[in-house]
């Protein structure tokens, strides 16, 4: 299950090379955008649930223009589910007054603020695993940087992700090479488990200590560097711009309401 | 005890990510003058394999829950205060982008509550003065267990407080309370079990490893108290801004019946509403509108007439995936 995560984390990051429209624009651009995206679902009113419905615009068009596979978007988002399904799950059980008669049905304040908050969950989220799709790690970090976080906590941000994978090859060969010397014994006992774990962390250290050197020998100075620093231009502008455009209306007027009033022929 | 996004309303998430921004950028600056060349690579693979601690649950007998190790406390035991904050931080922030593990509006309630506490409180009041200098033995594992419960009690209380001030969720505090607190006791008792065996293995295996020998000098508790305070206070004036308090609305309703406190028509009372009514710029989390009257309804949805917000609803996703799908197309036959 581990070399499972840790081979998808992989594809994040070849996903964030690929070279579209949505990959090329600045990634700070990009990060302010989803950081409003974020706060404009936020602060729907806690009974909304249709309001919420056309902000799906945003993280599927992100998508569809950055050739990002969806299920790889939602192969993430189902294992974080838990922790909003569990505080969620309170609501229908405390809140059961009634708000809204579907012909028989009486659905509960309660059962409206968990759907509420389960799409605010799905929102939020897609978004962030979006935005880290199209722009990758590294110009990502570069990004954070230069929107003013210390550099020295870009780079350790940066270091975690790379020494990931090191720790990942570092526990894959050891646990090669332990299946390959314990023929028939299936199970590892604690104590050796135990042991490889702590050798491991060791392991882990010593390379990641070699790989430092070899990067400041190279001339590393705790910047990060990038091939092409992108300079915001008119595209990021518009896109900035239009997206914060589509947030506030969608935020005032509730499209779906009129939409819905237009199909069933209700009065707004 | 990751928070997710769906239950932090704007305001607390926006006053913790203030904490902790402020906190990662003091934490920079002292690390960069601790100048330990040391301390760049190992807080890279510290951070990754706390990172790889965390994918492990364990089972937690007897309440079919299970939980992970948090690894602030281990990481501050190896690495000193400063540079385990900003790990941690750095962890959260790399499992909120890739694992939709916490979300970003909750990154700040996070890094504090997972960061903040065993580093800055645990780690000072409790596990220095009882190791003292001792590496091994007893004093080490009773230090880190009971440095890692005490710093996981005020994390995951904080947790409670947190979604309590936000209130989109309707748990009520005492509940809530109830639930977070045993469990992360026994995740505390796993997690500095875990602590102490790592740091023990480390002082036998690589002691020059361990940075924190060179920076083990105690922080003032002044700066301590006074971080810890700003830190209630924040959490504490976060509960005033937002205007729901559900646990408490919960328990008023349970005492008296009602579901809002009756207030009465003059005095102070009356004037203070009147102002925050003027002053609330999301007054119950909705933009001020000129019908605040009927938006301060309690309940907003209107019985009936919402059956147009399900269908219209409905309608806009399939619009939104429709657009979705018709840019790939799009892009595909290009």
């Amino acid at each position: 299950m581990k070399t499972m995560r840790y081979l998808e984390v992989g594809q994040m990051d070849d996903l964030g090379r690929l070279d579209t429209p949505l990959h090329r624009l600045d990634a700070r651009i990009k990060m302010v955008t989803v950081a409003v995206f974020i706060i404009a679902v936020m602060s729907f009113p806690r009974y909304e649930v249709s309001g919420l419905m056309p902000l799906f615009v945003f993280p599927f068009a992100l998508i569809g223009v950055g050739k990002i596979p969806l299920g790889c978007i939602y192969k993430k988002v189902l294992p974080a589910l838990p922790f909003a399904l569990f505080v969620g799950l309170f609501n229908p059980l405390i809140d059961r007054d009634p708000m809204l008669t579907l012909g028989p049905l009486a659905l509960s304040g309660g059962w409206l603020s968990f759907a509420s908050i389960l799409l605010r969950f799905t929102l939020t989220v897609s978004a962030a695993l979006t935005l880290v799709a199209c722009t990758g790690i590294h110009r990502l970090c570069a990004g954070l940087e230069q929107l003013g976080v210390p550099s020295l906590f870009a780079v350790q941000i940066l270091f975690l992700y790379r020494y990931l994978f090191v720790i990942g090859d570092e526990s894959i060969r050891m646990f090669r090479s332990v299946q390959i010397r314990s023929t028939g014994s299936k199970k590892l006992s604690l104590r050796v488990y135990c042991a490889l774990i702590g050798h491991l962390l060791i392991r882990s250290i010593d390379r990641a200590q070699r790989i430092y050197r070899a990067m400041v020998s190279r001339g590393f100075d705790g910047q990060i560097r990038l091939l092409h620093r992108t300079q915001p231009g008119w595209r990021d502008a518009i896109f900035l711009l239009g997206w914060i455009a589509f947030f506030i209306s969608v935020r005032h007027r509730n499209p779906a309401r009129i939409v819905g009033c237009w199909l069933t022929g209700e009065g707004l | 005890m990751h928070m997710a996004d769906a239950l932090i309303s704007p305001a607390v998430g926006g006053m913790m990510w203030v904490a902790a921004t402020g906190l990662i950028a003091w934490c920079s600056k002292k690390v960069r003058a601790a100048c330990d060349d040391r301390l760049i690579p190992l807080m890279g693979v510290l951070g990754a394999f706390v990172f790889a601690a965390q994918m492990i649950n364990f089972a937690i007998p007897a309440t079919g829950s299970s939980g992970h190790i948090g690894g602030g406390l281990l990481l501050t035991a190896l690495l000193g205060p400063h540079a385990a904050f900003l790990v941690i931080a750095s962890v959260l922030t790399v499992q909120a982008f890739f694992f939709a593990d916490g979300g970003l509006l909750a990154l700040g309630c996070n890094i504090v509550n997972l960061g903040f506490f065993p580093a800055f409180v645990a780690y000072p009041l409790l596990y220095l003065p009882i190791t003292k200098s001792a590496k091994n033995g007893a004093r080490l594992w009773i230090a880190s267990v009971a440095a890692a419960v005490v710093g996981l009690q005020m994390g995951s209380f904080a947790v409670v407080l947190q979604t309590l001030a936000s209130g989109v969720s309707d748990l009520p505090f005492g509940s809530f309370a109830l639930l977070m607190q045993p469990i992360h006791f026994a995740i505390g008792v796993v997690e500095g079990l875990a602590t102490a065996a790592v740091v023990a293995f480390m002082v036998r295996a690589r002691p020059e490893a361990l940075v924190t020998d060179s920076l083990r000098k105690p922080l003032r508790p002044v700066l301590t108290g006074l971080l810890l305070a700003s830190v209630l206070i924040g959490s504490v004036g976060s509960w005033f801004t937002s205007s729901q308090l559900d646990g408490l609305e919960w328990a008023i309703q349970k005492t008296s019946g009602n579901e809002e406190m009756e207030t009465p028509e003059t005095g102070t009372h009356c004037r203070l509403e009147k102002v925050q009514e003027k002053t609330a710029f999301l007054p119950d989390y909705g933009f001020k509108d000129a019908d605040s009257e009927e938006a301060n309804a309690w309940p907003a949805v209107e019985i009936g007439t919402s059956v147009s917000g399900l269908v219209g609803g409905l309608s806009t996703l399939a619009i939104a995936a429709l657009i979705g799908f018709s840019l790939k197309a799009r892009r595909r036959n290009e």
